[in-house]
């Protein structure tokens, strides 16, 4: 492996100041007007309006929300969905720091990157969605703890999560002030966050299912079963893994600067891995749905819009993405890996909101179809994001190799 | 392998995080106490649909009037809104025109209450299901757990509130009646101990086996219900669903809580072994696999 012992920023930050290095560092070190900025732009100004809005007037004034379906987008996509999407986080973590994989380790800060942006990003479009946010520390600071709930759990998850995944991140960040003594620390706590954030990923993952649990009445039928916590779990490993496939494939263009040769050369060879894991878990994932299916005499409700609506997401979104990761075993077929991916994800998308969104209350009288507003703060709340995560990549050492790596066994 | 002093502290570390969360997200029954429920029999035989009780819960918790044109028709469905706890609504049956009134079940083992992180929605002793403003962060939860929609939302408003009826606590707590039993002119709506108005209710069936359906709705619906019907129909003639499983609603996710301090002990360990083992198999130069 490559070894590079010189900390570029230490001896700067000392030089200048903190305060002057912190500030060189806020301005924008791309071009200003690339189709990324022009499209995003105005979408997070429009979202900021739109959340202006709703602080102002209630929930109800931009989204399409009714008295029958009381979670729409907001969290059916950004929190369930995204969370999933987050999870190829501690799978990475898994297998680089508990199986010590080495060969994934250029892309363990990547991935937590995201995932720990994905849990700020998305907790924060929560609070968006909360009535009464000022509340939300309720069950935090321990006046009133619902421990009999899963949303108790979930949110504690998350927010003990994103401490574990800030922990684990942390290196980097000390890395880019220079803070050598810091660094050491903070590397010596990675495996305990990592320990501790497999753990939690494992019950809020499952326990983002769980809390549909009791909207037994509510869920079409063929979503619905006792299993949603492991068949949330199981999915969320696949989902993960092909947004590390996906998005890794776009940091490879994007930030070509900053990744090292050596690890550009080995990308493909990772993804190619990643997509056995694909494959297996996805192998799982369908089995256990066949399985429920069968057990609880399904068939009845196949010839229905909603039963093809459910065989377009097994068969379309399942079980074609999982072959074509089978199919790419044998040979080394990037392309059909990304194509794979990419359906992949669309699918976890389709089924968290058959759950969470389209199938909840399928029978209602009046439709929840998200509003364009609702879809647009959506759209800021991930460009947002999109702009954070690429102002730290240009500066922290993440994608580039760590100027620390020989501290690392 | 050995475990060195830091390993040792890290496992301590992981483990006593464990066991102060794990105890703190086990799941618990709602409540414990000696003190027997409340609840009403409403008796759909007798009400006349006069909309007393509407207007009376409206005028008992600051609501707006219903409006003298809203009245209850057969084949329209009113419901219950953030400014409406309960509806009378009109349903044509085999055996002619029944009333039906509509509001919070106030369920033994309420789903809502078990759902609320902030123990907003409460389950008091007395056995009314009341809503705290201070505690509720308006996640909403509530609603999506309901088998039966009670909480509504003011979606157009920046400081919302979780409407539902709440058997009228703060009259309860003064030695009052509901507002709505209180004003009842047929006497359809009773308030009594839930232990009562089963016996009341069966009594009443028994005495007239031809008038009543031999059904006492909410005596086992999701675990049984403060509220308990009578009919003269079957009660899918009235508009009820019928399907409703005959458990709680929070037993649902109990298997889920009850393996959260399983996996919070067993996983640590697991993880941390599977790390000493790996790392011990590879010797500590570089290696590439494949």
């Amino acid at each position: 492996m490559m070894r590079n012992n010189h900390y570029p920023a230490s001896g700067e930050a000392i030089r200048q100041g903190t305060w002057k290095f912190f500030l060189s560092e806020l301005k924008p070190k791309g071009k200003l007007l690339t189709p990324f900025n022009i499209i995003s732009i105005p979408v997070i100004l429009a979202g900021i309006v739109l959340i202006v809005i709703r602080f102002w007037k209630g929930i109800g004034s931009i989204t399409n929300l009714t008295q029958e379906v009381p979670w729409g987008l907001w969290i059916g996509f950004d929190v369930v969905t995204g969370v999933a999407f987050a999870g190829g986080a501690y799978v990475i973590t898994f297998m680089v720091y508990i199986l010590n994989i080495k060969k994934y380790h250029s892309i363990v800060r990547v991935t937590v990157l995201n995932g720990f942006l994905a849990y700020v990003f998305y907790a924060g479009a929560l609070l968006l969605d909360l009535g009464r946010p000022w509340n939300v520390i309720n069950p935090v600071i321990g006046n009133s703890f619902g421990t009999s709930s899963v949303l108790f759990l979930v949110a504690w998850h998350f927010l003990l999560y994103m401490v574990a995944e800030l922990i684990e991140f942390s290196p980097a960040v000390a890395e880019w002030l220079g803070a050598k003594r810091a660094q050491k620390i903070l590397s010596g706590m990675t495996l305990g966050a990592v320990i501790f954030g497999i753990t939690l990923s494992t019950l809020h993952q499952s326990g983002l299912g769980a809390l549909f649990l009791m909207a037994k009445d509510k869920i079409h039928p063929l979503w619905y079963s006792e299993f949603i916590p492991i068949m949330f779990f199981v999915s969320s490993i696949f989902a993960g893994l092909s947004m590390v496939i996906f998005e890794g494939s776009i940091n490879q263009k994007v930030f070509f600067d900053q990744i090292s040769e050596k690890n550009h050369r080995e990308h493909n060879k990772i993804i190619h891995s990643l997509s056995k894991i694909c494959a297996v878990t996805m192998f799982a994932y369908f089995t256990l749905n066949v399985l429920v299916f069968v057990h609880e005499k399904r068939w009845p409700l196949l010839n229905t819009p909603m039963g093809y609506w459910y065989l377009t997401e097994m068969l379309g979104f399942v079980l074609l993405p999982m072959i074509l990761f089978f199919l790419s075993y044998r040979k080394q077929n990037i392309l059909l890996i990304k194509i794979a991916s990419v359906i992949t994800m669309i699918g976890v998308i389709i089924n968290r909101l058959n759950i969470s969104v389209i199938g909840f209350r399928w029978d209602a009288v009046h439709h929840y179809y998200p509003s364009w507003m609702e879809i647009t703060v959506t759209l800021a709340v991930i460009f947002t994001e999109l702009w954070i995560f690429r102002w730290v990549i240009r500066r922290m050492p993440v994608l580039r190799d760590s100027p620390a790596l020989s501290h690392e066994k | 392998m050995s475990i060195d002093r830091r390993g040792f502290f890290k496992v301590l570390g992981v483990t006593g995080v464990t066991l102060a969360t794990g105890r703190r997200l086990s799941a618990e029954p709602a409540v414990k106490s000696k003190k027997e429920f409340y609840g009403m029999l409403y008796d759909s035989t007798r009400c006349a649909g006069c909309q007393g009780c509407e207007f009376a819960c409206a005028e008992a918790h600051g609501l707006p009037a219903p409006s003298f044109e809203d009245v209850p028709v057969a084949g329209t469905e009113r419901k219950t809104s953030e400014t409406r706890r309960t509806v009378i609504n009109a349903y044509t049956t085999s055996k002619g025109n029944f009333f039906v009134k509509r509001q919070c079940m106030h369920c033994s083992d309420p789903a809502c209450t078990a759902a609320c992180l902030t123990k907003a929605m409460y389950k008091t002793e007395e056995g009314p299901v009341i809503w705290r403003g201070r505690k509720c962060m308006g996640c909403r939860y509530c609603m999506v757990s309901c088998p039966f929609d009670v909480p509504k939302f003011e979606y157009l408003s920046p400081n919302p509130k979780i409407e539902k009826c709440d058997m009228c606590f703060d009259r309860l707590q003064e030695g009052k009646t509901p507002a709505c039993a209180e004003q009842c002119p047929t006497e359809s709506i009773v308030f009594g101990t839930r232990r009562e108005l089963i016996a009341e209710a069966r009594h009443r069936i028994n005495e007239n086996p031809e008038q009543y359906f031999d059904y006492i709705y909410g005596e086992h619906e999701a675990g049984g219900t403060g509220y308990l019907y009578l009919s003269a129909v079957p009660f899918e003639e009235l508009g009820f669903n019928t399907s409703l499983q005959k458990s709680s609603y929070p037993a649902l996710t109990k298997g889920f809580l009850y393996s959260v301090p399983s996996i919070f002990v067993l996983w640590p360990a697991m993880l941390l072994g599977l790390h000493q083992a790996t790392k011990n198999n590879n010797p500590k130069e570089e290696d590439d696999e494949e």
